[in-house]
């Protein structure tokens, strides 16, 4: 019998945390550090405040290895197919690892770089300035343990007033061979006065269970702007922690739109820091849920800064015996003066079966801001359904009709028309 | 076209209509006038079908059609139409899409193919001069943002668009000034037809100025107490109710 096999999977983790180390690249001390950052708190479970409602270990327990072979192989069809929007950047990662072959950068603008993280962060100067700074260990245990065994995930610099109209999609996809845990690691870095789009897809080919616990980082120097768009698509056998952490320097615009349309349980935590005077971040999120799917959206906002504004609006659908979990933070500090901050979570209950837990969170120690938030979870309005009908349209499709005009004010805010048509397109189909 | 017997019906294990009898022809205009809590508008919504409403007793047949065994939306596609006292807004749902939705499942029903787009838009553009509807807003969410005026054209576009065989206006003229109530009337007026009826479900005889019935039925505790020529109306409105109360509880 191997001898790992009575440890638990946070000492299996551990062991092979020594076993890859010496394969790592980038600062081995950083990754000494979050190791034994993770080994002192080891994963989260029930008793942990922003963990409670999911339980990470639970899962985790099943058992997942670190394997990051191809099962079925991804082909270049599959990216073809996996593309969302014609014409863009595709940079493929597969098993969390970066597949440098099969991404496509021949439309990759001037003054964008694009490379792997291993990659980077022994030859770019940049990257190692930027890398964990934003997504500390000592935050989570999830970015600890992505800091100390991360290889895969790539490095974006969008330079100095660099506009780039053309999406770059960060196009993830589960393959495995065996249950596998992944880690990729991602760092965007938006330059002054610069302008990009970057679109992460999550995908899974097959039946084998895989956990993804992926850490992205996003730096938006002043003066710039970055939409980001995350579009969850995996299959029931998908796991995902995922991880943005983003600093939103002075004058600069960040927009992040979060659509959880697939995998078995996701958590998404969704850091956004203002460092600077009158930045602006608008964060929607829509998760239309089905089957047994547990989705936990904990997002914080941190007005530590004066004269920023943040507009949260999140939307959940949930149908049979699925799970939503929406906690948003709203921290306005004490020297926060002049700040706007608004946040709205809906939710739909489409049976006796699904649960919804909402917790807006509002901390403010600064007098002069403005600040609003809002939840509502309910049935499908009555009265619209009799409207509906009393002219003629069937309760099927006036629920339908209802339930697609609620999800469409999140849809609408996605400023790609394909990329809204697709995702139409998957919320039709879940909600079938 | 329609013909009500000894209706009953409940809202919350409360008696709102109690034994109402009416019959209404095709090609007729009848007017439902009564005091507040009569039992008006609960006529207009059990016609229509609204699911919090009990029929405790009574029949109602339609065409032939026993109209309490049909759904909702099978009453519409029959031909019933409610003008809403309150429409509903529909944030996210276009009026345009709304209403191809209604056309196409209402012709699905009556074994029809689904209009063409063309026809469909050429329709639009004809039915909303009829209330003088402006475009923009038939392409704006369903009743979102609309003022009170805009509401009450938009239902009388809505049936306009979907030419029922009966319309039943649940107190069209409330909220409205006497512009807005004018252009909503000529409306109605327009889809008058011989083979087309309509019930006003009214508290004042202003709207009857405009839209001249050939009966009016007084309503009162669920019950209709009085009915006669329009002249009635004019009758009502100098008299006020009082009268017919104390000549219910006679007899």
């Amino acid at each position: 019998m191997n001898a790992t096999e009575t440890l638990t999977f946070k000492e299996k983790l551990l062991v092979h945390f020594e076993q890859q180390l010496p394969t790592l690249n980038g600062d081995t001390t950083l990754r000494r550090d979050a190791a034994l950052r993770f080994a002192a708190i080891g994963f989260p479970n029930r008793k942990t405040e922003d963990y409670k409602y999911i339980n990470p270990e639970a899962v985790l327990k099943s058992g997942f290895g670190f394997r990051t072979e191809m099962m079925r192989g991804v082909t270049a069809n599959d990216i073809k197919e996996f593309t969302l929007v014609k014409g863009a950047v595709v940079i493929v990662i597969i098993n969390g690892i970066y597949n440098e072959e099969l991404s496509i950068t021949d439309h990759l603008g001037q003054g964008i770089t694009v490379l792997g993280i291993s990659e980077a962060m022994n030859s770019n100067e940049v990257a190692k300035q930027h890398y964990g700074k934003y997504a500390k260990s000592i935050a989570d245990p999830f970015i600890a343990l992505n800091t100390a065994l991360n290889n895969g995930g790539v490095f974006i610099h969008i330079e100095k007033k660099v506009s780039n109209k053309v999406p770059i999609q960060i196009l993830n996809i589960s393959d495995n061979e065996v249950a596998s845990f992944f880690q990729p690691r991602n760092l965007i870095v938006s330059e002054e006065f610069s302008e990009a789009i970057v679109i992460e897809s999550y995908e899974s080919i097959g039946p084998v269970k895989s956990f993804t616990n992926g850490v992205t980082e996003v730096f938006v120097a002043a003066n710039a702007k970055l939409d980001h768009y995350r579009l969850q698509t995996e299959g029931d056998a998908a796991q995902q922690i995922n991880t943005l952490n983003a600093a939103v320097c002075g004058n600069s615009l960040y927009n992040t739109y979060t659509f959880t349309l697939g995998g078995h349980f996701v958590r998404n935590n969704l850091n956004i820091l203002f460092t600077e005077k009158n930045g602006e971040a608008h964060l929607y999120g829509l998760y239309p849920l089905t089957g047994s799917q547990i989705v936990d959206n904990h997002t914080v906002v941190d007005h530590a800064v004066p004269n920023c504004m943040s507009n949260e609006l999140y939307k959940g659908v949930v149908n049979e015996k699925a799970t939503a979990v929406f906690n948003g933070k709203i921290f306005v500090r004490e020297d926060a003066q002049k700040t706007n901050a608004y946040q709205t979570n809906r939710n739909i209950l489409l049976s006796d079966d699904a649960s919804v837990y909402t917790k807006p969170q509002l901390e403010i120690y600064a007098d002069d801001v403005k600040c609003s938030h809002g939840t509502s979870t309910g049935k499908v309005n009555e009265d619209a359904m009799f409207y509906l009908q009393a002219r003629g349209i069937g309760k099927e499709s006036a629920r339908a009709l209802l339930i697609r005009a609620f999800a469409e004010e999140v849809v609408d805010q996605v400023k790609i028309e394909e990329l809204r048509e697709y995702i139409d397109c998957r919320i039709d189909r879940i909600l079938k | 076209m329609i013909s009500i017997k000894n209706l009953h019906a409940s809202v919350d294990g409360k008696e709102i209509l109690r034994g109402l009898n009416l019959e209404v022809k095709a090609g007729e205009v009848h007017a439902i006038m009564g005091p507040n809590g009569s039992g008006k508008s609960t006529l207009a919504s059990v016609l229509a079908g609204k699911e919090n409403y009990e029929v405790t007793a009574g029949e109602v047949t339609f065409n032939g059609k026993d109209l309490l065994d049909l759904s909702p939306e099978n009453r519409a596609r029959e031909g019933i139409f409610l003008a809403f006292q309150y429409p509903v807004e529909i944030p996210g749902v276009s009026n345009i899409n709304f209403l191809k939705t209604a056309i196409n499942e209402i012709r699905t029903y009556k074994n029809l193919p689904p209009i063409e787009p063309k026809a469909f838009l050429a329709m639009v553009k004809e039915k909303q001069k009829l209330v003088e509807l402006d475009g923009k807003l038939t392409g704006r969410s369903v009743n979102e943002g609309f003022s009170g005026g805009e509401k009450k054209r938009n239902e009388i576009f809505q049936m306009a668009m979907l030419e029922p065989t009966l319309a039943i206006l649940d107190e069209t003229d409330s909220g409205l000034d006497i512009d807005a109530l004018r252009i909503v009337a000529n409306g109605v007026n327009q889809l008058r037809d011989p083979k087309r009826s309509f019930i006003l479900v009214t508290h004042y005889q202003r709207l009857l100025d405009y839209i001249v019935p050939d009966f009016v039925h007084v309503l009162y505790n669920g019950r209709i107490v009085k009915s006669g020529p329009k002249e009635l109306a004019l009758e009502l409105e100098e008299k006020g109710y009082d009268w017919l109360k104390s000549e219910s509880v006679e007899a």
